[in-house]
């Protein structure tokens, strides 16, 4: 008998100190997590008609996030939103309020040239300037006066260009033209490039979907490293590649976030009928 | 499961998963009810029957784990489709062993075959295979209608059958006290029993299966433990 419960009192001290263990863990992952960007009451009109309802969402750093739904769900819109590059667009407007690191992004005061140097984007086509590798990614550090002289610049350039996992493939060619490289390189220079002015945050709108596979897989590996450094944001029509690089995941569906939370979760299993159907392909 | 995938072949395919589990779900059953029959009746015809049928449930399961892989190579499944096909993969591995354990209780019938054949003993057994077997069809059932609360009124009825296995094996140790002539019979008797109690845990694991699969949590309580043997001492002061 005293065997047996001394077996039981061993089994019982497994388990708290298992449960133990588990607070720590959630405690420790909380607390890791803070909210770099964040929207609230996002709402987004192309004149009349309105492309985003009461959008809220925290972007969390160090941390991927990706947007998914259905074309026209406003995934690409709330992209924009969060370095203004709907200011471009001149029947655009936005309410609500989005917010870097505290701060209102949309404050008439805030300059907005600044901002997208801190918040970066890489868009679907790899789109480079037609010039040397070299001043595609030195573009934006002189025109934001970031480096001192030649030899910071110099620095500058290798180090994203290592970042975005290209330094060794173009380190004897950077005088040669960026748009000479192949779609996933080019991919990599235009992230090297929003690497190079600094930015807390990266944004992507589909910047695999113009890859083959093995290019996309590059492009992922290195989403995956730069999150130790940044912020991303990315905007995928792969349901498969939102599952594999990000960590939280928001459904969209005309103009309204349906359902956002931990990627595994939201793959796994989803709360809302409306999220389960769209990533098991029940509904277009 | 509201609507359907936009994709014909992949709802069909999930659809031909489910059809499989039913046919090997109605088998499994059949093979326990026909292994119990024949440790009753000590029919040697019929345990050769299980014995052989037992393949047929091996085979769906390696049909069923195939096409399981297979759509998860081809398809990705996601949410509610990737937790059918893993619980498909986990279903199939329970019956399969529900089936070992049936073919075990018809192999003892070949050995035991020739013994002296006490009918009181079978008494607390039939009782607990009937339970053994309620359960297997309830979870069944479940699975087919993604029935949450059947399949947890199975789950947590294992601690019956755990119940009728611990009251068995005193009762047969008691034989086997009474008239050492009884220890070979009384140990195989013994071992179908376990067999029986394994059929009921086995049928637990399906319910939390079933549970995962609609809800895609884990049931949270905690599963109920019945089966003391293992703590059972036999005193033979008592005998005296």
């Amino acid at each position: 008998m005293e065997v047996q419960s001394a077996v039981k009192d061993k089994v019982e001290q497994d388990k708290a100190m298992a449960l133990k263990e588990e607070t720590a863990k959630t405690a420790a992952n909380t607390a890791a997590k803070t909210v770099k960007m964040s929207g609230k009451d996002v709402c987004v009109y192309y004149g009349e008609k309105q492309a985003l309802f009461d959008v809220n969402l925290d972007i969390l750093e160090n941390s991927v996030t990706s947007l998914i739904g259905p074309s026209g769900c406003g995934k690409s819109t709330f992209l924009r939103c969060l370095n203004r590059m709907n200011d471009v667009i001149d029947i655009c407007r936005v309410t609500g309020e989005i917010t870097l690191e505290g701060d209102d992004i949309y404050d008439p005061s805030l300059d907005v040239v600044e901002l997208r140097a801190r918040v970066g984007m890489v868009f679907q086509k790899p789109n480079p300037f037609p010039k040397s590798i070299y001043d595609n990614v030195a573009y934006g550090p002189r025109i934001h006066g970031i480096t001192a002289d030649r030899t910071e610049l110099d620095e500058l350039v290798e180090s994203s260009l290592q970042k975005a996992g290209l330094w060794n493939e173009v380190k004897d060619r950077v005088a040669e033209s960026g748009t000479g490289l192949s779609g996933g390189q080019q991919q990599r220079l235009c992230i090297a490039r929003a690497i190079a002015t600094k930015p807390d945050v990266i944004l992507m709108d589909e910047p695999c979907s113009a890859l083959d596979p093995i290019a996309t897989a590059t492009i992922e590996e290195l989403i995956d490293e730069l999150r130790a450094n940044y912020t991303i944001v990315i905007v995928t029509h792969s349901m498969q590649q939102a599952a594999r690089v990000s960590q939280r995941t928001a459904f969209f569906h005309l103009g309204k976030i349906i359902e956002e939370g931990e990627t595994t979760q939201i793959f796994t299993n989803p709360q809302d009928e409306k999220t389960q159907d769209y990533i098991t392909g029940r509904f277009g | 499961m509201s609507t359907e995938h936009i994709v014909t072949s992949y709802e069909d395919e999930l659809a031909s998963l489910d059809n499989k589990i039913a046919q090997m779900g109605g088998l499994t059953e059949h093979l326990i009810a026909d292994a119990f029959d024949a440790l009753s009746k000590r029919d040697a015809e019929l345990a050769v029957k299980v014995i052989s049928d037992d393949d047929k449930i091996d085979q769906f399961e390696l049909d069923i784990e195939e096409q399981a892989i297979a759509m998860i190579a081809r398809r990705q499944p996601m949410a509610l489709d990737l937790r059918q096909i893993m619980v498909a993969i986990k279903i199939t591995s329970d019956l399969e062993r529900i089936g070992d354990l049936g073919k075990n209780m018809a192999k003892r019938v070949l050995s035991i075959h020739s013994e002296r054949h006490p009918a009181q003993l079978m008494h607390g057994m039939r009782s607990m295979q009937e339970l053994a077997l309620g359960q297997l069809k309830d979870v069944l059932d479940s699975y087919a209608e993604r029935n949450t609360n059947k399949a947890l009124a199975v789950w947590r009825g294992d601690e019956e059958i755990d119940a009728i296995y611990n009251s068995l094996f005193r009762e047969l140790l008691t034989y086997m006290m009474e008239d050492p002539r009884n220890i070979g019979l009384c140990t195989h008797l013994l071992f179908c029993a376990k067999n029986l109690e394994r059929i009921g845990d086995h049928t637990t694991n399906i319910a939390e299966n079933v549970h995962y699969l609609v809800l895609g949590n884990p049931i949270q309580e905690e599963r109920p433990k019945g089966d003391k043997t293992s703590q059972m001492l036999v005193n033979h002061d008592d005998q005296d």
